[in-house]
């Protein structure tokens, strides 16, 4: 019999800081999404209700303790952090994507700085709140970019992906950084 | 060039793959005559002026856009999304 | 000469820097140009055709003469105009466009003979022979006319892309674009100020000008220092705002780290996007020059750039200067030299009524008709009605007056006004969408005027977003009008100069006129006027008012050229920031990547994809050794390959199985749960668009796979299905590409390998598909194959391929197996006559691939219609076959094939071959190739011809199955 060990997509590569930016793997245990069928918005609130959740707006994430729900597109979200509720097969199609995609975080007050290199978006706390979930590409990659709290911003890639990601927000991290100490 | 995403918002030209006229969604009838298929796969005009074209936001949320903008302005008139557009309904 | 109490250079900081490999001081704030003129450098180019000598002619980005090389350690960039290039400590600069030295340069022959070097020169003189063109002329033109040369080398240095988004975009920082700034700022607006130079305030500082009743250098401080400490407020220095988009997005080019010394992950450049709701253009405008004879050496300039050098980098650029204008721009210069110290020879004065100066010689209703010296101006001579004086001189400062610097507004094809009073153009109001003009953009020459505009423009783009505008007092400040009579050219014995850049001269333009180029966009490209580096930003109006003149037309009705982005140069590697080698696309690696790698297995790209090509042994000579090896083994034992890239789409609901019906051309409403379906996809029109296998993995739900090229295009594909004809259905489709690590294990031991890892064996049926137990973890067990063995694909959650392929290679390993890598794989599918996208390449119908029986009848589907049309079906279509080929002749993929005894010519090509290999199982080299009536011509001896590779050779014609052709072990 094999033993699987399960590996993260970027099997545990240390956080990596830049002056006042830290880049960071973040796990991604659960992730299902949630895919309404035709005129079954009632009835999936009924499922989300007893959870504290609610499908979120466009844009949006609903949260209740650990479990988030991020919009991810037309009448579909991405449950996160905790397992799929029971939904009715009528109600919505639900698809493990737990390991479709890799997490990164980037933390500091500038975190949008470094994002706004590669993300044709303004990530701006102003323009992207707490509570912002977006489908935007990071340069070439497609991904979900979401704001959780002020200082900080998460970004879902695919997984096969992750390293590419990684270089290009590291790489822009660090110019960011070079540009603070260089001649005025 | 920006175009608005009724579901993201105000986007750069970069997320979008442009397909076509807004003449692929009407389909004709499978048994309907060639010269209606040609004309639905082959024929397009080529308006200065209001024109009304499908794009694909392929770096955002994966939903067809209907666009109504003008050739000559490059004004964006309108964008909808196809899947919720008037007549949608096959 | 560097001139005591004036400028605003930093004296504390001293740099060293080289030109031409000798060594200069100058101070940190300082320009090449300014450098160079404190050194009293002078001499700092040679001219683009004649090679004449050249000296600095602005102080700005506009600059058409000093341009220079700059080496780096990582980068030499030519055509660097000194006039923007700051000093810094260890900057070395080079004269480029001269040999052997700046001094003494051979090409200078080219001005003796520059009689023969009219405008249409290289047009009339190499016209024949024709053949001579390409080999012998250009060559050699090219080699005389260059710029700045490049290293050679790749481009090392580091470059960066950004996004900004603002409300009002400031474009320029004098005096109208801080007073636009500060407006918005105060009003609360998301602000962001872009200004060309390393200073902010624009002529505020260059003329020394007084705000305010303070002296200029402070009120711009104290704006300066209420707008940086605005949290809505950006103020991007040393950025040119170069180009303007659809839909309010402009292109900024920022100088991150070129001035000074590199630095560890310092960007040379960075190329902004910057999408603004409201923009305000105040990027002043550019003194022109007057066209008089032999108005080129070094020494003569701009007269406002006399005042830069003097007011913002402490430089007088000579010890005795004259003036020469047409407007009062001479005196204003002649004043501030003039109390700097700085003697002033005489002022030149065109205007007949000009008034006298205190303290000055003004010759009125003058002009300046010819120069003296050869490296270096020495001496000017002035017609006064019929009096010849001559005065000497080292620099002279030249004003003709002003154009707005409206390029921008033009680059979404506006096209500017004439105004006689300013004989100028000006921006046409509205030529942007969200971009008003404001100050000396517009037309507004005085300082009060300009913050006036700057203030008003800016509160009117706040109203337009619904913001109240701040209201703020506007400051004093001089309001002398603009006194101006045109005067474009001198007539005279020598050469009078337009274009300094493209050494085009008035003559020049004169004959393209005489020889009927007399629209302005033949003149162009007839004298390439505005062509060079600085596309003729202080002579392109001068030259429309020669061309005017030539063609008897004012110059409203000769026009303009386009002016087209971007404004000034930009390197190609700041718009590509990042996309260089590796960047150029994302990277995807499988899960199985290190472990390939550790077996020394070659990774070939895939897409995106890093795939194994083969896993190497010692003893193997070529890929060939281990590919056949490979083969060999998944025939005769069992092998283990990585195929997660396949694309992977999950599709639920009640309707999945009629939008299957519905995308693909066969049937799979009628496909039993837990069983699999080969399926075929066309385009709308057609031809076929991809192909692969569906598992059914319960009532309303199914798992679809694309090939690994059409993964994207296919998810793109049913999207549109889906939204645009079934947006009622109840289906979704979500890709799982990236969730299932997916390993086929294919070979005669494949079922003992299978069911030596799964907790529970199970007997699957050929294209059965069941739920399996993996070392504790739930996967999919798929019985298809890709190679014509028995074969399997075990699919996990990716977290845990690493850790089953290590383990399936093991275990294959104790069996005589091992991995397999692509080449492998694609032999295999060639021997089972596997299509795969080489065949289906966007021209092949399901008919030509011998599929067209698998279009259902029973229901429509996408492209059926268009499927079964004239032209698609029929004889006269190359249908798939196979090829054969005796022995170890080689066949080559791209071939075409011919009929024995036709003639070898596109004409009679018969089709062409799609995929070839050697076959390791039979011993002999096959092909998949399309050939006309090709099912109709099995047993056929064709000829396979190659020209580019040299093949010429007799193939036979075959079924393209050549192994196992029954596929009893398929399903064995």
């Amino acid at each position: 019999m094999p033993e699987l060990i399960a590996k993260s997509p970027l099997a545990g590569r240390p956080p990596v800081t830049r002056g006042a930016l830290t880049l960071s793997e973040t796990p991604m245990d659960a992730v299902t999404s949630l895919a309404l069928f035709p005129g079954q918005s009632k009835a999936m609130a009924r499922v989300l209700k007893p959870m504290g959740l609610s499908f979120p707006a466009p844009n949006r994430v609903s949260q209740s303790g650990d479990a988030r729900l991020v919009w991810t597109g037309r009448d579909q979200a991405f449950l996160i952090g905790v397992g799929a509720p029971a939904i009715p097969a009528e109600v919505a199609a639900v698809t493990d994507q737990s390991d479709c995609w890799a997490g990164l975080s980037v933390e500091g007050p500038a975190a949008h700085d470094a994002l706004m290199r590669w993300v044709p978006i303004d990530l701006r706390p102003k323009s992207f709140a707490v509570g912002s979930a977006i489908r935007a590409p990071l340069y070439h990659m497609q991904a979900i970019i979401l704001r959780m709290t002020a200082d900080r911003i998460d970004l879902m890639v695919f997984r096969s992906m992750a390293r590419t990601a990684w270089h290009e927000i590291d790489v822009a991290m660090t110019t960011i950084e070079a540009r603070a100490a260089r001649q005025k | 060039m920006r175009l608005s995403c009724p579901l993201c918002g105000s986007r750069d030209r970069r997320e979008f793959y442009y397909y076509g006229s807004d003449d692929y969604l009407n389909r004709p009838a499978p048994e309907a005559a060639p010269e209606a298929w040609d004309h639905y796969l082959h024929l397009r005009d080529n308006p200065a002026g209001v024109t009304k074209d499908l794009w694909y936001h392929e770096l955002g949320c994966a939903q067809w856009l209907l666009v109504t903008r003008n050739t000559v302005t490059h004004e964006v008139l309108a964008a909808e999304l196809v899947a919720d557009r008037k007549g949608a309904v096959r | 000469m560097r001139v005591d109490g004036k400028g605003l250079i930093d004296r504390t900081k001293p740099v060293r820097f080289t030109f031409d490999g000798r060594a200069y001081g100058g101070y940190r704030g300082d320009t090449l140009a300014s450098a160079l003129l404190a050194n009293d450098v002078t001499l700092m180019a040679r001219s683009f055709k004649y090679h004449r000598p050249r000296g600095v002619l602005t102080a700005g980005s506009e600059e058409p003469n000093a341009l220079v090389e700059i080496i780096g350690a990582t980068n030499q960039t030519p055509n660097v105009r000194a006039t923007v290039q700051e000093v810094f400590e260890g900057l070395a600069a080079r004269s480029q466009n001269r040999w052997p030295s700046l001094k003494y340069d051979g090409m200078a022959i080219n001005d003796l003979l520059s009689p023969f070097f009219s405008a249409g020169f290289y047009y009339k003189t190499f016209m024949w022979p024709r053949a001579f063109w390409e080999k012998l002329y250009e060559p050699l033109i090219r080699r005389a006319a260059g710029l700045g040369s490049l290293s050679g080398r790749h481009d090392e240095g580091l470059y960066e892309k950004a996004y900004a988004f603002c409300d009002l975009l400031v474009i320029g920082s004098g005096p109208a674009g801080l007073m636009a700034a500060l407006t918005a700022a105060r009003s609360g607006a998301d602000v962001i100020l872009a200004e060309e130079e390393a200073r902010l305030g624009g002529r505020v500082l260059a003329d020394d000008i007084m705000v305010g009743g303070k002296p200029g250098a402070d009120w711009v401080a104290e704006v300066q220092a209420e707008l940086a400490g605005l949290p809505n407020v950006r103020i991007m220095r040393r950025t040119t705002v170069v180009g303007v988009y659809d839909h309010g997005t402009y292109g900024a080019l920022e100088r991150v780290g070129l001035h000074q010394p590199a630095r560890a992950n310092l960007p040379r450049e960075c190329f902004w996007r910057i999408v603004a709701k409201r923009a305000i253009l105040a990027s002043g405008a550019l003194e022109r020059g007057i066209a008089f004879p032999m108005n080129d050496r070094p020494g003569i300039m701009m007269a406002g750039a006399l005042r830069t050098y003097l007011n913002i980098y402490g430089v007088a650029p000579g010890k005795r200067i004259t003036l020469f204008a047409n407007n009062d721009g001479a005196r204003v210069t002649a004043r501030a030299l003039i109390a700097a110290g700085v003697p002033v020879a005489a002022i030149v004065d065109s205007r007949p009524d000009a008034p006298m100066e205190d303290g000055t010689l003004v010759h009125a209703g003058a002009r300046v008709i010819d120069t003296k010296g050869r490296l270096a101006l020495r001496q000017i001579t002035v017609l006064k009605g019929a009096e010849q004086i001559e005065i000497e001189t080292d620099a002279l400062g030249v004003s003709g007056g002003w154009n707005p610097t409206l390029h921008l507004t033009c680059h979404m094809n506006g096209r500017p006004r004439w105004s006689d009073d300013l004989a100028a153009f000006v921006p046409q109001d509205g030529a942007v969408p969200g971009m008003i003009a404001a100050g000396a953009a517009n037309g507004t020459f005085s300082t009060h005027g300009c913050l006036a505009a700057g203030h008003a423009s800016a509160a009117m783009a706040l109203s337009d977003m619904d913001m109240r505008p701040a209201v703020i007092a506007v400051p004093m400040a001089e309001d002398a009008p603009y006194r101006l009579s045109a005067l474009w050219t001198v007539e005279g014995k020598g050469r009078a100069w337009l274009d300094l850049g493209n050494d085009v001269t008035t003559k020049d333009v004169g004959l393209s006129a005489q020889e009927n180029f007399s629209s302005v966009e033949h003149m162009k490209r007839y004298t390439t006027q505005g062509m060079a580096p600085d596309q003729g930003k202080s002579s392109n109006v001068a030259a429309l008012a020669v061309l005017a003149n030539a063609t008897g037309r004012s110059i409203p009705e000769t026009g303009t050229t386009t002016y087209r982005p971007p404004y000034v140069p930009v390197s190609i590697a700041a718009l590509g920031a990042g996309g260089r080698a590796m960047g150029f696309a994302p990277q995807r690696f499988l899960t199985s990547d290190q472990a390939s790698r550790d077996r020394g297995a070659p990774m070939i790209e895939a897409g995106l994809w890093y795939r194994p090509s083969y896993f190497p042994k010692p003893g193997d000579a070529t890929w060939r050794d281990s590919c056949d090896r490979e083969v060999m083994m998944v025939r005769q034992t069992v092998g283990v390959a990585d195929v997660s890239t396949l694309g992977k789409i999950d599709i639920q609901g009640a309707d999945a199985a009629r939008f299957l019906d519905f995308v693909y051309c066969n049937t799979f409403s009628t496909l039993p749960v837990g069983k699999v379906r080969y399926g075929l996809m066309l385009r709308e029109d057609g031809f076929v668009l991809d192909d692969g296998t569906t598992a059914r993995l319960g009532d309303t739900r199914y798992l679809m796979t694309t090939t690994t090229a059409a993964a994207g295009l296919v998810m793109r594909h049913l999207d549109f299905v889906h939204q645009a004809f079934c947006a009622d259905w109840n289906v979704r489709i979500i890709s799982v590409t990236e969730g299932w690590a997916q390993f086929a294990v294919a070979g005669p031991q494949a079922r003992m390998l299978v069911n030596s890892f799964l907790e529970a064996p199970v007997y699957l049926p050929f294209m059965g598909v069941a739920p399996v137990r993996v070392g504790g973890v739930d996967g999919r067990l798929f019985r298809i194959s890709f190679s014509g063995e028995e074969g399997y694909e075990i699919a996990v959650p990716t977290r845990y391929g690493e850790a089953l392929f290590r383990d399936l290679v093991a275990r294959a390993e104790t069996m005589g197996g091992g991995p397999y890598g692509m080449e492998a794989l694609n032999v295999l599918r060639i021997e089972k006559g596997f299509i795969t996208h080489a065949e289906i390449h966007g021209r092949v119908t399901a008919f030509d691939i011998g599929m067209d029986k698998m279009i259902s009848a029973k229901k429509d589907c996408i492209g059926k219609a268009s499927a079964m049309r004239p032209g698609l079906v029929g004889p006269e279509r190359e249908q798939l076959v196979g090829l054969k080929v005796g022995g170890e002749t080689a066949m080559v993929a791209g071939a075409h094939l011919f009929a024995q005894g036709d003639a070898i010519k596109r004409e009679t090509s018969q089709g062409c071959v799609t995929s070839v290999c050697w076959s390791p199982t039979l011993q002999m080299w096959l092909g998949m190739a399309f050939l006309k009536n090709g099912r109709a011509r099995h047993g056929n001896k064709l000829r396979l011809v190659d020209h580019m590779r040299d093949v010429d050779l007799v193939v036979e014609v075959c079924d393209p199955v050549f192994h196992d052709p029954s596929g009893e072990k398929l399903r064995a």
